[in-house]
């Protein structure tokens, strides 16, 4: 009995989870797949009307299962945050998309991201803009995605482990920034390091939970506002659609 | 046959579960979060039932035996095993990977919540078999028994909440393991057990386990702030206190500083001076700021929404409610309040500001020109008669930890209706209160403050309540402001200023035009100028009930605020979990809905099937007696959980109104079943014994669901210890009353059958295990009159039930 139990175990573990690179590469093209599809229906609450063709590609280039823990491979391409320890996760694949599309990445920009975390929003920015420069504060975790980041080969993404308040004053200024490391305030040195014109991004909330993501672009006169985007197709009165 | 119950025994095993219960609610605050605390309570009340059960399986594998030889072993064996399994389970509980973050995203995350709450339930299994075979085994002096049962678990309950100001958490735990060992050799004793040095061997484990047992590691789930925090480079823990309010960690680090300014405008540029992190429950943290007199490094407060009330007054007289560690104190100063009266709670807290890091606070609470008070808010502002330009209310979630309260009913009485007309009643004439809360997308707190504030001033009779609000909000937070008299229009053109500034925005002002709405901070509608107009307008109602969230006002009988939870939308946001509705969905309230199931579900299947599988199947209780222990075990669940409520806004603090009640409860509950087994000689019918009780406590409930408010109102600026006498006694013919059914109804069934005693006991752990989390449910949707009503129902029903008995 125990031996049919290990062996239908076996199976059902061979058949449900990709194990090898061309059943990820087919996980991970349904995953963008069911990501187009939530953008979409979320599209005219989110502002985004549809994901721009550069972030499609570049989520359907970026190999997640690489960017979390060995064990939690077979799920890296459900559409949803995993834990990659130290109390971190690695953002839903919706929200990361969505994340990118705010920012606006064109080819040869250059991108400041404060939390490095896995890696892989840093990966995905990489496909897209010319350089990135990304600061995590958890030294561990950052010197893993530094090394993740390199043994992949991206050549246009520098890693810093430190304090990210104060930005990278090196290499500013930037045309977009992602903050995607809890923080009571938008620190100021960040606001001044982006380019007229230029996007923060900000999503709010705890863990696995996106509250909803804040866009701030600095004006010409170097005034600031921002848009608060519910990333979800959600009114709050019934009948209101 | 022994003739001699192990009373002493029996009381201090009782004792240790008891305080095993409240002490596991403080350790998994402390690891996870409060939301815990009512699936302990329903496991706790598991593993009675499920002894039970046990007991009547074992009883009759015993049986063909003779049970008495074996009887003392039994019994023994299970105190030792409870002394193992307290700690034990805790740790074991701790080795599964769960996550109640991803309880919705990860379906295995369930299953984990399941495995802890069966583990939890061992240690309570073991301490009900120890009781329930005494029970059975002397079931003719059952109300004795009782009496010494429930005598221990009051002292329990009440005992660990004194042990918890002295000795944190971990180190009680093993307190306790020892005491159970020290029953196990008491009952040796008591029941003249051989070989007598059985009793030296547990003693000298007891001692062992106090001494030698290695400190019990209490892992914090990684999620959690204080462990967020100290996962970064360069912090480290300068500080560390605990009391039964929670257990305090202070946070240093030079390298990355805390930097805390909540929802700072974004055309600030200032810094936040240099600050501590002060985590309650690993929670938090609320920011011990570096201050020297010099207040040129504060400018940062006045670049957060909570400053708006100071640019209407001229050095007011303030008062800050939940102080914490002094940010809203300093904002005060900053603003050149030429008073300042700080309310804090925890007297841990306030010590740290005034004593350990003082130099480093600069004298903040021992100014001149600032006075501390240690004293929850609420009660705080009903006993004083001190009149106030400004009250502020600045991301203070009331009791804080402390609303981990036992029970785990997040109840919260800062921010319902009747706190809202106190607040009103003792502001000077012009005099504001200001709250501010975290920012939530779609509006839900806004909102539910919103209406709140139009219900409190309408029944304080203000005129015109439109022209008494004003409400902003930044990126990150929002301050609602409510006024004793209308707003005037220098006030008004303050409060534009101040937000355009700033760049917040206008939610409301009176007058405000739909089209200074939404500026800075864009949303794709005005939902909070259009929610604000909605809730002053007389659709108020419409709006309410068609807005997906629940912002109905929270009230005493219902202080739930942070209930935002419908089931329509709940259904809505689950099936768009995955396009980004997970954080929108309140996943606390489905908790408890989870756990009710859960409850049922585990006990139906611990409790009731193995009878009914067994050759109990045989000796079913009647429907009567079924209905009968099943009713009283509803019964006595609502009216503790109900009135422990009731008295937490008298008691000022959840955590004494739990102590004072569920000792008062249980003591004289034991006292009311000692009368009962006494007059068993007295011509009284049974049935008319508990019809008595029953009317009497009946009578009662209504007279104090009736009076209570008043009374309390009258006599709330007594002294402590003046109010929990008063409580006691209130509380004691209530309890003496409901002491009387279970022994009754136990008594009645040893003289006519005594083979459904089991069936009885099961049905009763059924009751109480489902009870306690179905109280919680019910109060959320119903309100605790309602609660207590339905007990006294339940009581007129098991008092049918008696009658048709045998």
């Amino acid at each position: 009995m125990k031996r049919y139990f290990a062996l239908g175990a076996f199976l059902f573990f061979c058949f449900a989870f990709p194990s090898h690179g061309e059943g990820f590469d087919v996980a991970r093209h349904k995953m963008v797949e069911e990501v187009l599809a939530d953008a979409n229906t979320t599209s005219s609450y989110s502002g985004v009307s549809a994901l721009s063709p550069n972030v499609i590609v570049a989520m359907k280039k970026v190999e997640r299962h690489r960017f979390v823990p060995d064990a939690l491979a077979p799920a890296a391409y459900l559409n949803r945050p995993l834990p990659i320890g130290y109390g971190q996760t690695i953002s839903q694949p919706f929200i990361v998309a969505l994340m990118t599309d705010l920012m606006q990445v064109k080819a040869g920009d250059r991108i400041l991201e404060i939390g490095t975390g896995s890696g892989y929003q840093a990966a995905i920015l990489a496909e897209i803009a010319g350089s990135v420069y990304s600061i995590e504060i958890i030294e561990p975790l950052g010197k893993e995605a530094g090394e993740r980041l390199i043994s992949l080969g991206y050549r246009n993404v520098q890693t810093r482990v430190g304090d990210g308040y104060y930005g990278w004053p090196e290499a500013a200024p930037f045309d977009a920034i992602i903050v995607t490391a809890a923080a009571s305030h938008v620190p100021p040195p960040l606001l001044k390091q982006l380019k007229i014109g230029g996007r923060i991004v900000i999503p709010l909330g705890t863990q696995f939970m996106t509250q909803y993501l804040m866009v701030v672009e600095k004006q010409p006169d170097g005034s600031v506002t921002t848009r608060q985007i519910l990333p979800v197709r959600f009114v709050p009165l019934t009948g209101g659609h | 046959m022994m003739s001699r119950p192990p009373f002493i025994a029996i009381g201090l095993l009782s004792a240790c579960v008891l305080a095993y219960e409240v002490l596991l609610t403080r350790l998994f605050s402390i690891v996870l979060w409060h939301h815990f605390a009512y699936m302990i309570i329903s496991a706790a009340m598991l593993g009675y039932g499920a002894s039970g059960t046990a007991l009547t399986l074992m009883k009759e594998m015993l049986l063909k035996e003779k049970i008495s030889p074996h009887f003392g072993a039994v019994y023994v064996i299970a105190a030792v095993a409870l002394a193992v399994l307290m700690p034990a389970a805790f740790l074991l509980a701790q080795q599964i990977p769960f996550n109640p973050l991803e309880l919705l995203w990860d379906n295995t995350q369930p299953a984990k919540l399941f495995a802890i709450y069966l583990l939890m339930m061992l240690p309570f299994f073991c301490g009900g078999l120890g009781i329930g075979l005494v029970f059975a085994h002397f079931g003719k002096q059952s109300s004795r028994i009782y009496a010494c049962d429930i005598l221990g678990a009051g002292l329990g309950s009440l005992g660990v909440i004194g042990v918890l100001f002295l000795v944190p958490p971990h180190q009680v735990l093993t307190a306790l393991a020892a005491l159970a060992l020290l029953a196990a050799a008491i009952a040796v004793v008591e029941l003249k057990m051989r070989p007598k040095w059985l009793m030296e061997l547990f003693l000298v484990m007891a001692v062992l386990a106090t001494v030698a047992l290695p400190e019990i590691p209490v892992h914090l789930s990684p999620y959690k702030d204080l462990s967020q925090a100290l996962n970064i480079a360069g912090a480290r823990v300068v500080e560390k206190r605990s009391s039964p309010l929670g257990q305090i960690t202070v946070v240093e680090n030079t390298r990355v500083p805390l930097r805390d300014a909540p929802g700072m405008s974004l055309n600030a540029t200032s810094e936040p001076p240099p600050q501590l992190g002060v985590f309650v429950d690993g929670n938090g943290p609320s920011a011990l700021t570096r201050f020297d007199g010099n207040l040129a490094p504060l400018a940062y407060l006045d670049q957060l929404t909570s400053a708006l009330p100071y640019h209407l007054f001229e050095r007011p007289h303030v008062l800050v409610l939940g102080a914490g560690a002094g940010s809203d104190v300093l904002q005060a100063l900053y603003h050149r309040s030429a008073e300042v009266d700080a309310v804090e709670l925890d007297r841990n807290v306030i010590d740290l500001v005034q004593h350990r890091f003082n130099d480093y606070a600069g004298n903040l609470y021992s100014r001149p020109d600032v006075h501390v008070y240690q004293a929850e808010a609420r009660d705080f502002v009903n006993a004083s008669d001190t009149r106030y330009d400004l009250i502020q209310v600045a991301l203070l979630d009331s009791f804080g930890t402390a609303s981990a309260g036992l029970y785990g009913l997040s109840e919260n009485y800062l921010y319902t209706v009747e706190a809202f007309q106190t607040n009103l009643s003792r502001l000077t004439p012009g005099g504001m209160l200001a709250i501010t809360r975290w920012l939530t997308l779609p509006p839900r707190d806004a909102l539910k403050l919103f209406a709140t504030a139009v219900s409190a001033l309408e029944r304080s009779g203000a005129p015109n309540p439109s022209a008494r609000l004003a409400m902003i909000r930044g990126w990150k937070t929002v301050t609602l402001l409510v006024k004793n008299s209308a707003f005037t229009a220098s006030e008004i053109a303050a409060i534009r200023e101040f937000s355009s500034t700033r760049s917040f925005d206008l939610a409301y002002y009176p007058g405000m035009r739909a089209d200074e709405a939404n500026r800075f901070n864009i949303l794709s509608q005005p939902y909070f100028f259009e929610g604000a107009v909605a809730l002053l307008s007389p659709q108020r109602q419409d709006f309410i009930d068609q807005y997906k969230f629940y912002i109905e006002p929270a009230s005493d009988d219902q202080p739930h605020f942070f209930r935002f939870f419908k089931w329509n939308s709940a259904v809505e946001l689950f099936a768009l979990r995955e396009q980004g509705g997970m954080a929108l969905f309140d996943w606390s309230y489905p908790l408890l809905v989870a756990t009710l199931v859960q409850a049922i579900a585990a006990s139906a299947l611990l409790i009731l099937a193995p009878l009914a599988l067994s050759r109990c199947r045989r000796t079913l209780p009647s429907a009567p007696v079924a209905l009968y222990f099943l009713a009283i075990g509803f019964a006595f669940m609502f009216m503790e959980i109900a009135f422990i409520q009731k008295f937490v806004l008298f008691l000022a603090h959840p955590l004494y109104a739990v102590a004072v009640v569920l000792c008062a409860f249980l003591v004289f509950a034991s006292v009311g079943s000692w009368l009962t087994g006494h007059s068993q000689n007295a011509r009284w019918q049974t049935a008319n014994k508990v019809t008595l009780a029953v009317i009497a406590m009946g009578t009662l409930s209504l007279f104090y669901l009736a009076t209570l408010p008043n009374l309390f109102q009258a006599l709330i600026h007594l002294p402590d210890a003046a109010k929990i006498i008063i409580s006691v006694a209130l509380i004691a013919p209530l309890a003496m009353c409901m002491g009387v059914p279970f022994p009754t109804g136990m008594m009645r069934l040893a003289n006519t059958a005594e083979q459904a005693i089991p069936w009885a006991w099961a049905i009763n752990g059924f009751a109480s295990v489902v009870g306690a989390v179905l109280a919680t449910l019910l109060a959320i949707h119903l309100g605790f009159a309602a609660v207590i009503l339905l007990a006294v129902l339940f009581y007129a029903v098991a008092c049918g039930a008696l009658r048709r008995f045998a």
